[in-house]
């Protein structure tokens, strides 16, 4: 008995048994969980028409407005491929409203009864909803910029003048129609002239929550081009919290399988495995929070597959082991041809699938590539682990001379 | 277990198999979900606890859509309706809210059709990525003839995981298309590991017959091969079962094609090497690598 060796492999054993421990809280705190597991909503976005670059930074900007008006934490608003934008809100209350708000192009407009664009959301200076004190209406005020009360104060005094009232009717054409969106929402009679740049939109809301949000979607200003709603997905808070609860079902019953199956088939191996799974499985999470990952649904089947899959490297290497023990080789020679022989096996198999995880990663989106990166990790960790600590630890075991009997080993 | 010598009946089993696949495959093709076909999905958790399907049915008939897809989970239904826009999302949400109760939108997706269009593009091309880098890596490490032969392996377990799929109409959803990129990046692995063994044996086993040896080194692997596709579905079996909804068809696909990989590359890649060796080197005995 080495008893240094002894000492050495106690250590370590605490040490992941213990660090695995201590590390459950900080894992739960710091893991970027994605949209399908904390709630929220996911909106594309795809720009209608001929767009340039610059349409689509208009575009991610008023988006952003819009979104920061809703007050979440954390949005983000990121273009992709030539014409799309992608909106996606964390943790948000009402995600139906939330994506009539994304999706609203906000072009507005006055014209004349003849068709005439007289104004548009370029000439406003600022758009605030506000309650008429007597009749409790929702209305939104709008102030004009210097151009818009002049061509404002024109328009409405061309038009007082050129359709002059008869004693017993209002003229037709002494209108000016507000569209917003291409609907028409009000379409006021001018009285007379108005030259303070000062207008307001009444009518049409039912609440001040409705006229603020047309207030809101007016002042972040018109989208430059339309843009079209092509894809949204929102999760509720407990449909999120329901899928952690039960993949953590899954993956404690798959893991505790997995490690009753190591040790009764392979012993004392198998122990080193065991220890060996819980390493990576703490590796692989560091390393997610570390590189700021984002943990999705799929993500998480895809850390439970890997750790399936992590096995594989020891179970090859202890096949390797007991084939040697058969042929007649010492313990410690055993070990080491096991080691050399299967490295090149895990290399191969491991590279395959690593292909495979690349092409996810590049081709998919979303929640797709969530699971090609924790794949991906997920089997370089299994590698690492493979041949740097079971290695380590078999050989510490052989030294330390605690487990002499090759039948420990499965042989 | 000689796997050389009855590889007549595994070549049948594959082939029937196979065929079963691809017919379905042509005549009932895939049942894809919203993510491929566009549409609207919508998870409701009413408060009252005796909602009936009928129920849900009679309201939904009042929009013109009797016809969708409606699934139970233990608490929630699911319904699958054609794409509808957001008005007409909220008027159909009011309408179970007057005619059935109180209730908890979990989960609302619209998916136009650009978006499944291209994902089916999309994804078909991933695939005949992933295949070509599969050859070209295993042709760089292994000589031709194990290339084939183990690229064979994998598009059997393709094809029979697609196949299953389409013959019990199970959805096939955004993660399938993961699922069966991993297979094919996880079955090879099997393969290549008794391909590892055949190319090793061929150095130390000069004077057996080619049948032999390739018999020994599947035997030698067998363990390996039961053990390694036993503990990757002790996780897949547990998150089919405990899992839930969202991902259980992604273990499901797995499920299948891991099990697959395990056939093929035990009992179809071998063979089929042993079978191209005499293509090229004219006899079973000489064999440069």
């Amino acid at each position: 008995m080495r008893w240094d060796k002894v000492f050495v492999l106690i250590i370590i054993s605490a040490l992941i048994i213990g660090g695995a421990y201590l590390a459950v809280d900080p894992i739960k705190e710091n893991l970027n969980l994605g949209l399908d597991l904390k709630g929220g909503v996911m909106v594309r976005l795809q720009a209608q028409g001929e767009v340039d670059d610059r349409d689509i930074a208009q575009i991610i900007e008023i988006m952003r407005t819009r979104v920061d008006s809703l007050g979440v934490t954390e949005p983000v608003i990121q273009r992709e491929g030539k014409n799309r934008v992608l909106v996606e809100i964390p943790g948000i209350e009402d995600p139906e409203s939330a994506i009539n708000l994304i999706g609203k192009m906000a072009l507005l407009e006055f014209k004349t009864m003849n068709g005439e664009v007289v104004l548009t959301g370029k000439d406003l200076a600022e758009a605030q909803e506000a309650k008429n004190p007597q009749t409790g209406e929702a209305y939104v005020g709008l102030k004009f910029n210097a151009e818009g009360t002049k061509s404002f104060a024109e328009t409405t005094a061309r038009l007082v003048k050129e359709f002059p009232d008869s004693p017993d009717m209002r003229s037709e054409g002494r209108h000016i129609a507000i569209y917003l969106d291409g609907q028409m929402i009000q379409n006021p009679y001018i009285a007379e002239a108005i030259p303070s740049g000062e207008a307001s939109i009444s009518g049409g809301f039912e609440t001040l929550e409705d006229a603020r949000s047309i207030a809101l979607l007016l002042r972040s200003g018109a989208l430059p081009v339309p843009v079209e709603i092509i894809e949204n997905r929102s999760v509720g808070p407990t449909l999120g919290a329901d899928s952690i609860n039960k993949s953590l079902q899954a993956g404690i019953w798959g893991l505790a399988a997995v490690m009753v199956f190591m040790l009764i088939f392979y012993r004392v191996p198998g122990i080193i495995a065991d220890l060996s799974l819980v390493l990576y499985s703490l590796l692989l999470l560091g390393i997610l929070i570390a590189i700021n990952a984002t943990l999705t649904l799929p993500g998480i089947a895809g850390f439970l597959l890997s750790i399936g899959m992590c096995v594989d490297a020891n179970i090859l290497i202890y096949e390797r082991l007991k084939e040697e023990l058969r042929n007649g080789k010492s313990l410690r020679a055993a070990v080491d041809a096991g080691f050399t022989r299967a490295f090149t096996t895990i290399f191969d198999s491991n590279v395959t699938t690593l292909l495979a995880a690349a092409v996810l990663f590049f081709m998919g989106s979303g929640t797709i590539k969530g699971f090609a990166v924790t794949l991906s990790i997920g089997i370089l960790c299994s590698m690492f682990t493979a041949i740097t600590f079971t290695r380590f630890v078999l050989k510490a075991l052989v030294d330390s001379g605690l487990a002499k009997n090759t039948k420990l080993y499965g042989a | 277990m000689d796997f050389i010598g009855k590889r007549k009946i595994w070549y049948t089993i594959t082939l029937v198999l196979l065929l079963i696949s691809i017919i379905s495959l042509f005549v009932q093709g895939l049942n894809f979900g919203i993510d491929f076909q566009g549409g609207t999905l919508l998870q409701l958790d009413f408060e009252k606890t005796d909602v009936t399907d009928a129920e849900i049915r009679e309201t939904l008939a009042e929009f013109g859509l009797e016809k969708s897809s409606l699934q139970r989970t233990e608490d929630s239904f699911i319904l699958k309706t054609p794409e509808l826009n957001q008005e007409q999302q909220n008027n159909v949400l009011k309408a179970f809210e007057t005619r059935v109760g109180e209730f908890e939108l979990l989960r609302s997706e619209n998916v136009g059709p650009v978006v499944g269009n291209e994902l089916k593009r999309v994804g078909i091309l991933a695939l005949v990525i992933a295949f070509a880098l599969q050859i070209i890596y295993i042709s760089f490490r292994f000589e031709f003839r194990f290339g084939i032969a183990a690229i064979l392996a994998l598009i059997h377990d393709a094809i029979i995981t697609v196949g299953l799929f389409s013959v019990m109409q199970y959805e096939v959803d955004l993660t399938f298309i993961a699922a069966i990129l991993t297979v094919i990046g996880y079955s090879i692995n099997n393969t290549i590991v008794i391909f590892d063994r055949i190319r090793e044996n061929l150095k130390l086993m000069r004077k057996e017959d080619l049948a032999t040896l390739v018999n020994t080194s599947i035997k030698q692997n067998i363990v390996r091969s039961i053990n390694t596709t036993l503990t990757v579905t002790f996780m897949l079996v547990a998150l089919l079962v405990l899992g839930g909804e969202t991902t259980r068809y992604f273990s499901l696909a797995m499920l299948v094609g891991v099990i697959s990989g395990f056939y093929s590359s035990v009992f179809i890649a071998g063979s089929l090497w042993y079978d191209f060796v005499p293509l090229v080197n004219g006899q079973k005995k000489v064999i440069k690598l």
